[in-house]
């Protein structure tokens, strides 16, 4: 028995063109005499099956609620044609081998995870699956092709079988298959069922593990009171106060911030209050929202980086029946996940390790080895759950401060921002101005669509990506430049404007506000052409049958047309992101005082190929959730270089009591999947919008919505 | 030293008296699942009862909740009503990051607890001070509405 030779590595090339390592751990019989379920049989580095038949799933990706723990599986048991029941999820490490194939790096956003592991995550599962059946056609000596596998067993067609787990041994001498056969979809048994989630049962019981209740032993806990602004600096500090509070064992200062170590988070916190720090604001400190607004509508006044430019909007200009023009505008968001940033590190001589729930774990390892001055193989990151991600922990400032700390203190620390100081110190949805000029002719069809968009960018704040050459961020101009509309004369372009807050990938990303700009002005042309809204979309989508698909079951499943209760009106709204297409039509009425009440909301997603049907419907409604909150309430606000916002007393979300009822219906289809994490954001506050107007006849051209505009007079 | 009675057990703990309760449980007792939120009693996630009555632990300090049983979501599953509302939570699968659950089954669990079968604006009324940033708003209703029919028909 070859018990020395315990590994090797070869490569398989998934037809993503992504390298994926592949770790052979051979089964180490020779010592112990038998196969047991802890020496698994472990083709590659996503799957290990046990000789008592378990099969355990190495998850790369990082699980904030968006359902990876479960769908990863689920792709790799489909073509294993494992037992669900035997599949257990578990999280990986920081390895090349997870390397996300859309990125070239280990993280997870941009709804990318299933589009990005379909297929090598498909391929995992079949290689292993053609090994078990190899090994058993050679025990009974028969060809392998008179063999299938079904639910966790190989079957001959003279109705022998073996469980996988007795063939773990005798499937791991054999060579890994380079092109595996993968199923057809129409094969599919896991795929594409709903089904419920592995991660539940811990996330019932206090059992979950999250960043923030990583426990080291000899932890400090630290509490930061962050610079108000991005290159803002503490320029003076007492703190004094702090360190008389007891169980405060030291205060420091690093440039992002001054952190309170103490031994447990209460003494930190009254010892981050008891800090007397006067912060230099430098450029920021005469910020304020109305300057804000100012530069932003210039930029999208005189928008000199053009992303589409289209046959002649000059000349449909001058030979239009009618033109229409309206101005738009978006404030920063805070992301407001519900569990507080937070990190634990211990920086101990040469290494460093983390503990921590973030969207980025690849690339902090290298960050950190940078922070620490050590190599990156000697940064490991443990991921733990994620109370929410929403973009906002793609962003490794919490990791950096909690590395410094350590390697200051020379402790394990656990650093958490409160919800008030990370409030404060930025990571926003970008804001924006748009302007829009279109022109209909004779019946009323636009001719000419001109936008400026005047907004910040996510690619210069992101330290890991650049502007394109023609100057346009992508990100402020998706789902404005890629819209679907069949307008002959176009120019949409955007006007770059820098006012200061630190810009970030907010669930969506862009999509959260051109969706809103664009599907509210297509309703102010369906209105000045006086025709319904929804038909004048559909004749502006003949060529988009994915987009017209959507857009048809929502407004059929929603009844559109059909009478509804007194005082209670429909909008709609279409959008692609992602990869996936959504439909969502609002029902909402006005209360007297301006409220407006969103009764339910019927959404149509066509997002490909699907995974975990369960999923979508969560996702969707999730997203509709998100951006639900953001139109009715989300701002952050300036003044004076500080941010006005806090917590969720002046940071409002939608709670149950005004939880609309959400019905989400998924369009069969086999193209290839797109993402769901996001796509159901940016349809639902143009939708609720186009449904204020048709109520009020009142346009709210600006978020979140202005509900005094609505009230009664 | 105060001493706690939390999920039955006694519990000395060496803390000030104006620690809240939430970090009490997390740090001292090590019963991590009752998470922080906000501090401020607006978000619900670090729900937990005294003497059967939901409370926000982050702004309860230990020196209130002294002398008075304390359950966490660690202990509510030894309840009947605890029982039934995860076994309801479980079937409708209601957790996306789950974050916010701990606190949203304990507020469930004191409403079921004091009325077996809420209607929606009894549930609107328990259930809104409970934040979820995932959105399972209905997912939740629906749950308590399955262990509902639970805990009537074994009354």
């Amino acid at each position: 028995m070859d018990t020395l030779k315990t590994s090797r590595r070869g490569f398989l090339k998934s037809s993503t063109g992504a390298a994926l390592s592949i770790g052979f751990a051979l089964p180490l019989a020779g010592l112990s005499g038998r196969l047991d379920a802890a020496t698994p049989f472990s083709p590659n580095a996503f799957l290990r099956i046990g000789s008592d038949g378990q099969v355990t799933v190495i998850c790369g990706s990082a699980e904030m609620g968006q359902g990876v723990l479960t769908a990863i599986p689920m792709l790799v048991a489909e073509e294993l044609d494992a037992d669900w029941k035997t599949v257990r999820v578990e999280q990986a490490p920081v390895d090349k081998a997870y390397n996300n194939p859309m990125f070239q790096m280990q993280a997870t956003g941009g709804s990318t995870t299933v589009r990005a592991f379909w297929e090598p995550m498909r391929q995992a599962g079949a290689a292993a699956r053609e090994m078990l059946v190899a090994a058993a056609a050679a025990q009974w000596k028969v060809p392998a092709a008179e063999c299938r596998t079904e639910a966790g067993q190989v079957i001959h067609k003279s109705g022998k079988k073996l469980g996988y787990g007795a063939l773990t041994a005798a499937a791991a001498q054999l060579p890994v298959p380079a092109t595996p056969v993968l199923k057809d979809p129409k094969d599919f048994r896991i795929l594409g069922k709903r089904t419920r989630r592995l991660d539940t049962p811990g996330k019932l019981n206090g059992t979950a593990k999250y960043g923030i209740d990583a426990q080291v032993p000899g932890m400090l806990v630290a509490v930061m009171a962050r610079a108000p602004q991005p290159g803002a600096k503490p320029a003076k500090v007492d703190d004094s106060k702090a360190k008389a509070v007891k169980g405060v064992r030291q205060v420091i200062t690093l440039p992002s911030g001054v952190a309170v170590l103490a031994d447990g988070y209460w003494a930190a916190k009254k010892g981050r209050d008891a800090l007397a720090i006067d912060w230099d604001l430098g450029a920021a400190k005469d910020l304020s929202s109305a300057k804000v607004s100012a530069m932003l509508a210039e930029g999208a006044g005189e928008p000199d980086a053009v992303a589409v430019d289209l046959g002649n909007t000059k000349d449909a200009a001058a030979t239009g029946a009618k033109s229409v023009d309206a101005t738009y505008e978006a404030p920063y968001l805070a992301h407001a996940c519900m569990e507080p940033m937070n990190c634990t590190a211990w920086v101990q001589g040469d290494s460093v390790e983390i503990w921590v729930g973030t969207q980025s774990q690849g690339p902090n390892q290298g960050i950190l080895s940078q922070v620490a001055s050590v190599t990156p193989a000697k940064v490991k990151v443990n991921t733990l759950m994620l109370g929410g991600g929403f973009g906002r922990r793609f962003a490794p400032d919490f990791t950096i401060d909690a590395t410094l700390l350590s390697k200051i203190s020379g402790k394990p620390v656990k650093l958490i921002y409160t919800r008030e100081d990370d409030m404060a110190a930025g990571f926003f949805r970008p804001a924006s101005v748009t302007k829009f000029e279109a022109v209909l002719d004779g019946q009323g069809r636009p001719t000419m669509l001109k936008a400026g968009v005047g907004s910040p960018s996510i690619m210069a704040a992101s330290g890991f990506m650049k502007i394109p050459d023609n100057g346009v961020d992508t990100f402020a101009m998706e789902g404005i430049a890629d819209h679907p509309y069949d307008i002959a004369n176009q120019r949409l372009a955007y006007g770059r404007k820098e006012p200061g807050p630190q810009v970030w990938f907010w669930r969506s990303v862009g999509h959260s506000q051109n969706i809103f700009f664009i599907e509210s002005f297509i309703d102010e042309l369906a209105a000045a052409a006086r025709q319904d809204p929804y038909e004048y979309r559909r004749a502006l989508l003949t060529r988009q049958p994915r987009y017209k698909g959507v857009l048809e079951l929502a407004a059929q499943k929603a009844g559109w047309g059909s009478p509804l209760p007194a005082g209670v009106f429909r909008g709609i709204a279409v959008a692609q992101s992602f990869g996936s297409y959504v439909a969502e039509v609002a029902e909402v009425s006005i209360g007297a005082d301006g409220t407006p009440k969103v009764h339910r909301v019927v959404a149509a997603v066509d997002c490909g190929m699907t995974v975990n049907p369960l999923t979508i419907e969560r996702q969707i409604e999730g997203a509709i959730v998100y951006g639900l909150s953001a139109a009715l309430y989300g701002r952050i606000s300036f003044k004076d270089g500080r941010v006005e916002q806090g917590n969720f007393n002046d940071y409002p979300v939608l709670r149950m009591n005004e939880m609309p009822k959400v019905e989400v219906h998924i369009v069969p289809s086999t193209e290839k999947p797109g993402g769901i994490g996001e796509p159901g954001t940016p349809p639902i506050a143009p939708a609720v919008a186009n449904a204020i107007f048709a109520a009020t006849a009142k346009r709210l051209r600006s978020l979140p919505f202005d509900t005094a505009q609505l009230k009664k007079a | 030293m105060v001493t706690l009675n939390v999920n039955g057990k006694a519990k000395n703990v060496d803390a000030e008296a104006d620690t809240p309760l939430l970090w009490v449980l997390r740090e001292n007792l090590q019963l991590t699942g009752t998470k922080f939120g906000c501090g401020m009693a607006l978000c619900g996630a670090c729900t937990v009862h005294l003497d059967g009555k939901p409370v926000r632990s982050c702004s309860t300090p230990i020196s209130a909740a002294a002398g008075k049983k304390i359950t966490t979501i660690e202990g509510v599953g030894a309840t009947r009503t605890g029982k039934a509302v995860q076994a309801a939570w479980a079937k409708i699968d209601v957790p996306q990051c789950g974050y916010c659950q701990s606190g949203q089954i304990m507020s469930a669990c004191a409403l079921l607890a004091e009325k077996k079968a809420p209607t929606d604006g009894d549930i609107d009324g328990a259930m809104s001070g409970n934040i979820c940033r995932c959105g399972t708003y209905n997912e939740i209703r629906a749950a308590i509405k399955d262990a509902s029919v639970t805990l009537v028909k074994g009354a």
